[in-house]
């Protein structure tokens, strides 16, 4: 498998070139941060204490599910503790769904730092759970249009005939579509879930994918080392996977980190106009629904979680450019 | 001209078939018929099972839902051959009579905010390309790229709160076409009450077009700015300005033109989301209401309509590359 990526030569080169532009760098590392955020939620923002002792014997709530503890009230019951007993709570003190009708769309203050929405939840607690959706259908997402794409495109480009003008057609059949719209019309049909996000996401955005593929595909394929491998014997799906395939790859990766950031664009549309992740789970374009009926004074409910989805929009882009000039330069027209 | 019109045309039309035939697909096989919903709306469920039952037999046979998809289908392209949609299930008009009055409020929304995008995306490109490596190049570049990352529906909300009567200033109207009381308006007070309430929700639909044209217009003159005529144009004394304007310039032109093919599909999916915010009764406020009533005719009607306004403004786009390029005549080819 290792000598599949034999020609590494080529990806040192890409990075050698991308580590040069500074600003694509740091925001590579904050992706990487966004992604930790994300993945330690639990850990950030819980009404559970991260490390508890309790009667002498230490626990774990935030990360385990003690059943002794399954309808306690940490925060009352952390009052009561007397030391050695302690409690260490997340630096955000709320989970994403706990209500406080006595704290209902609070303005920003000490105890919650990005404020209250109207069932009194915490928003910095939702929008820090919120980077869980807006990240994993991005990355699903595009995970599926790269893969119809490649397998398209790749069969397209390859056969050439009679494949090519039936999948070329294809694509520009798709590429006429009113994509949102027909987004919009699968979700709003489907029972809500994160899952349906991502299929409809991955569905219809493969053609960008697939015309880049198809290109490269239609180049490779007359190289000398493709006749070589063909003179050698080898299959189709040989030539297709092992031999031309991992020398296309590099640019499908720039339209893939541009494809994320679109992802989380159109995530974050459809939980705003109400077809997103069904509620109680919390999500950034949700929260600037919510924001809708209170928008007279809630400046914080719209604002928050909106930079946050233009700041990962923002940082995927600048990756994406990145990519896209330590690369290749010539592709600057995606 | 006249041959590759009409190819162009017959060429629309296995588009718009797959077009519909997806969207009848999804809509059709979802859960949730609009027979049963609006069983369940009319609270007659109280009734008892049967009765209900047989309620919505009835009804699905009135709406023609009991026969096979395959037929339904064909049922419908049969009367769509004619112009016939079909009636709307909520107030029973023809779906085409509900449509044409849409069609001009969402042409004056694309029509407008592609002529702004133009208006300004063209000389902001060619300035920056000018200038190319001047603070001013970079500090404009900075400013469209963080234009192009910005999601339409949170500066649709921003400008709500800090501009239109939000907690800051109340300077725009945030709902509909016209004032109350425009329809005793003279015509000069009824256009500017119009621009007035059009300002913001053109505003969103406008700035990401800019931001993309722009880059796109200011990476078309760079190209051309590198070619031997130029140099010949300079070396021959030409003044700048006439180098700039007359031999740069209208040659960069002719990429930038086809993109607004690129631009129409983009600005009539956005304005889902803007027309649903602004309260603005256009093509897209009116597919997204008609996928939330399950309104089937009024959403194959708006989806097949969109789709061909789609096509035809790429049609308009491809077919303005003859005027501002000679040397391209589609009559010619083959």
């Amino acid at each position: 498998m290792s000598s599949r990526f034999k020609s590494s030569s080529f990806w040192n080169m890409v990075w050698a070139r991308f580590k040069k532009d500074r600003l694509a760098l740091a925001c590579l590392g904050l992706i990487f941060a966004l992604f930790f955020i994300a993945l330690f939620a639990p850990l950030l923002a819980n009404n559970k204490p991260i490390l508890m002792r309790y009667q002498g014997k230490i626990y774990l709530p935030a990360l385990i599910n003690h059943r002794q503890f399954a309808t306690t009230d940490f925060k009352t019951m952390a009052r009561g503790l007397k030391p050695p007993d302690f409690a260490l709570f997340p630096p955000i003190p709320y989970s994403p769904t706990e209500y406080d009708l006595m704290a209902v769309l609070n303005p920003p203050d000490a105890s919650h730092w990005l404020g209250t929405d109207d069932r009194g939840r915490d928003v910095l607690a939702r929008m820090v759970w919120g980077a869980r959706v807006s990240l994993s259908v991005g990355f699903v997402a595009v995970g599926i249009y790269v893969l119809i794409g490649v397998i398209l495109g790749a069969l397209a480009g390859f056969y050439g005939g009679a494949v090519d003008v039936l999948l070329s057609r294809l694509i520009e059949v798709m590429i006429c579509f009113p994509t949102f719209f027909l987004i919009i019309t699968i979700i709003a049909f489907l029972p809500p879930s994160i899952y349906n996000i991502m299929i409809a996401i991955g569905f219809t955005g493969w053609t960008g994918v697939a015309r880049l593929i198809r290109g490269e595909f239609l180049k490779i394929r007359q190289r000398e080392y493709v006749e070589a491998a063909k003179a050698l014997g080898a299959g189709d799906l040989k030539i297709i996977f092992r031999h031309i395939l991992p020398n296309a790859l590099a640019p499908t990766l720039v339209i893939a980190t541009f494809g994320v950031a679109d992802a989380i664009l159109i995530e974050s549309a459809l939980s705003f106009l109400g077809f997103g992740v069904p509620p109680p789970t919390a999500s950034w374009g949700d929260i600037l629904s919510q924001s809708r009926s209170y928008i007279n004074f809630a400046w914080w409910l719209a604002s928050f979680p909106g930079a946050a989805i233009f700041l990962t929009v923002t940082i995927y882009n600048l990756v994406g450019e990145g990519f896209r000039d330590a690369i290749d330069p010539r592709l600057k027209s995606i | 001209m006249r041959g590759y019109l009409l190819r162009r045309l017959l060429l629309m039309l296995p588009t718009l078939l797959g077009i519909t035939l997806v969207t009848f697909i999804i809509i059709q096989l979802a859960p949730g018929s609009p027979a049963e919903l609006k069983i369940r709306a009319s609270q007659q469920a109280a009734l008892g099972e049967q009765y209900t039952k047989e309620v919505i037999e009835q009804t699905k046979k009135l709406y023609g839902l009991d026969k096979p998809l395959h037929i339904r289908y064909l049922i419908w392209l049969k009367q769509v051959a004619t112009l016939n949609f079909g009636e709307s299930y909520k107030d029973h008009r023809p779906v085409i009579k509900i449509i044409l009055e849409r069609i001009p409020v969402s042409l004056q929304l694309s029509i407008t905010s592609i002529f702004l995008v133009y208006l300004f995306s063209v000389p902001l490109g060619v300035f920056s390309a000018v200038k190319q490596g001047s603070a001013s190049d970079r500090l404009l570049t900075l400013i469209l790229f963080i234009l192009y990352s910005l999601p339409n529906f949170w500066v649709a909300m921003m400008l709500i709160l800090f501009l239109g009567g939000g907690q800051f200033f109340h300077w725009f109207p945030v709902y509909g076409l016209n004032s109350e009381a425009a329809a005793g308006f003279g015509f000069w007070k009824f256009l500017a009450d119009r621009l007035w309430h059009l300002a913001l929700p053109v505003a969103c639909l406008t700035y990401g077009g800019i931001a993309f044209i722009s880059r796109q217009q200011r990476a078309a003159m760079l190209e051309v700015i590198r070619q031997d005529y130029i140099r010949t144009a300079r070396a021959k004394g030409l003044p700048e300005k006439m180098v700039v304007f007359k031999h740069a310039m209208r040659n960069s032109l002719i990429p930038i033109v086809t993109l607004a093919a690129a631009l129409f599909p983009a600005i009539l999916g956005g304005s889902v989301i803007i027309e649903s915010i602004f309260s603005i009764p256009g093509m897209g406020k009116l597919g997204f209401d008609a996928i939330l009533a399950r309104d089937y005719p009024v959403i194959m009607g708006d989806a097949t309509i969109s789709a061909f306004l789609t096509l035809l403004g790429i049609l308009v786009a491809d077919l303005t590359y003859t005027l501002v390029d000679p040397r391209i005549s589609f009559g010619a080819r083959k």
